[in-house]
């Protein structure tokens, strides 16, 4: 089953987009897949926050991984909100997941 | 001035495996790469990763990957610029090319294949108001000789292994050393982390945690950085901050070698041989894009081995060619050396 996600980009543009939750697919990939200006430079081993994110709705994500933390900790631009997008795989949980895009 | 069949640009898995392929044709290679070793993103980012999809290779770690490519192509005497960047590629009169380096080093070929992965690694910058006023005036982003900053004072600020790395250094060379980084965790090499600890244990350097430079201050050159350490800003004098937060890609010069780009790579002719829209230059690995494009390494070595193919006609077009399997001939490096199959042994049985 998809699920319906908003991503906003670095425009402001909100865009809706169908995730699919059976592919191992996390929110990095979703927004490639979608041709989103999400670069993914490491190709999701949390080693190059071009994926960071700042939540805003109010999902329950999961505790960070200490890659993540370790990544977010050295990562610009951060906020109280903010993860990697490559490590929030896409799953049922999430139907209405809505992030905004961090500068580049 | 270094002159070779093919220069190409980008040591990592794609423009290594070139030199074999271009090898087994007798083409000769010079590899140029702003890292200071081979291996691009699997030495310089991953080497302790594991990677899955090498034919063959049901498990390998990137680093290990480099290191057998270069004992691979070791017989054919690649040449290397290393650390220095691709900055200029100019067509001569008879068609080949000058590639020259960030450095003034010149290499000319009548061919140039890049390979440049995601682009030229450069450091990551922190946002910091007015930071780029600094550099070169007590702001460095990368360390090249640690001699510079004897007996300064230098505030490093990063969790990783190259701002762990260098504060063990320069703990030794400088005056004082302050070593800074947003959180108590650092992510480095278990060995590194000790030592930092032991350096701090024996006051050889200061440590603040959690804390974060937020302004830069001085008149001609960099005088003092402010620190915020839980909430309270406060001036350190230096004269040197050294912020290390890692390498990111960025095309950089190549955007602007008149090459056809789309979405940050090279378009190129995919139901060929991978040339650009300049004949002579080709792009190979994840540095180019064409229809249906994968950025896997395993695509690379394919793109690799056809544009040698071309690249062999290109600079031999009166020679005739065909493919040879490396089972049948064997390897004979420029080195003099030679690899074969053993022949069989025909003996009758009585």
């Amino acid at each position: 089953m998809d699920i319906k996600i908003t991503v906003i980009d670095r425009e402001g543009v909100a865009h809706h987009l169908d995730a699919p939750t059976d592919m191992a697919m996390n929110l990095m990939e979703v927004c490639k897949a979608y041709e989103l200006p999400v670069e993914g430079t490491c190709g999701g081993m949390a080693m190059c926050a071009s994926c960071q994110c700042y939540i805003l709705s109010d999902h329950e994500l999961g505790e960070k991984n200490p890659d993540e933390e370790a990544m977010l900790s050295e990562a610009f631009h951060l906020k109280e909100n903010s993860r990697l997008g490559c490590q929030i795989v896409m799953d049922q949980k999430l139907e209405g997941l809505k992030v905004e895009l961090a500068p580049e | 001035m270094i002159k070779t069949d093919i220069i190409i640009i980008g040591a990592g898995p794609t423009g290594l495996f070139a030199v074999f392929e271009a090898g087994l044709l007798k083409l000769k290679c010079h590899l140029i790469d702003s890292l200071p070793q081979p291996g691009g993103q699997c030495a310089e980012i991953y080497p302790k990763k594991p990677i899955y999809d090498i034919p063959s290779q049901p498990e390998i770690m990137a680093g290990d990957l480099v290191e057998k490519l270069m004992t691979q192509i070791q017989p054919f005497q690649p040449g290397f610029t290393l650390g220095e960047t691709a900055l200029k590629i100019q067509k001569q009169a008879d068609e080949s090319f000058v590639v020259t380096t960030d450095k003034g080093t010149q290499h000319r070929a009548p061919v140039v294949a890049i390979a440049g992965g995601l682009g030229t690694f450069e450091a990551r910058k922190p946002k910091i108001v007015g930071l780029a006023q600094w550099e070169n005036k007590g702001v460095d982003y990368i360390i090249r000789d640690p001699e510079k900053y004897r007996n300064q004072k230098v505030l490093i600020a990063g969790g990783g292994d190259s701002a762990l790395d260098w504060t063990i250094v320069l703990a030794d060379i400088a005056k004082e050393v302050t070593l800074i980084h947003r959180r108590n965790e650092f992510r480095g090499a278990l060995d590194s982390v000790e030592k930092v600890q032991t350096l701090k244990d024996q006051n050889k350097i200061q440590l603040i945690t959690p804390a974060e430079v937020t302004a830069l201050n001085g008149h001609q050159e960099l005088e003092s950085v402010t620190v915020t350490h839980q909430g309270r800003p406060k001036p350190y004098t230096v004269d040197y901050f050294i912020p290390l937060f890692g390498l990111t890609p960025k095309l950089g010069p190549m955007a602007d070698w008149g090459l056809e780009i789309e979405k940050n790579a090279i378009k190129v002719d995919n139901s060929l041989d991978y040339q650009t829209n300049i004949p002579g230059i080709y792009a190979i690995g994840d540095v180019n894009t064409y229809p249906g494009k994968l950025k896997l390494i395993l695509c690379g070595f394919h793109e690799a081995t056809l544009m040698c193919q071309s690249a062999f006609k290109r600079i031999h077009p009166e020679k005739r060619n065909v493919l040879k399997y490396t089972t049948v001939s064997g390897i004979t490096g420029f080195d003099g050396s030679r690899k074969e199959a053993q022949k069989s042994t025909i003996k009758s049985i009585k």
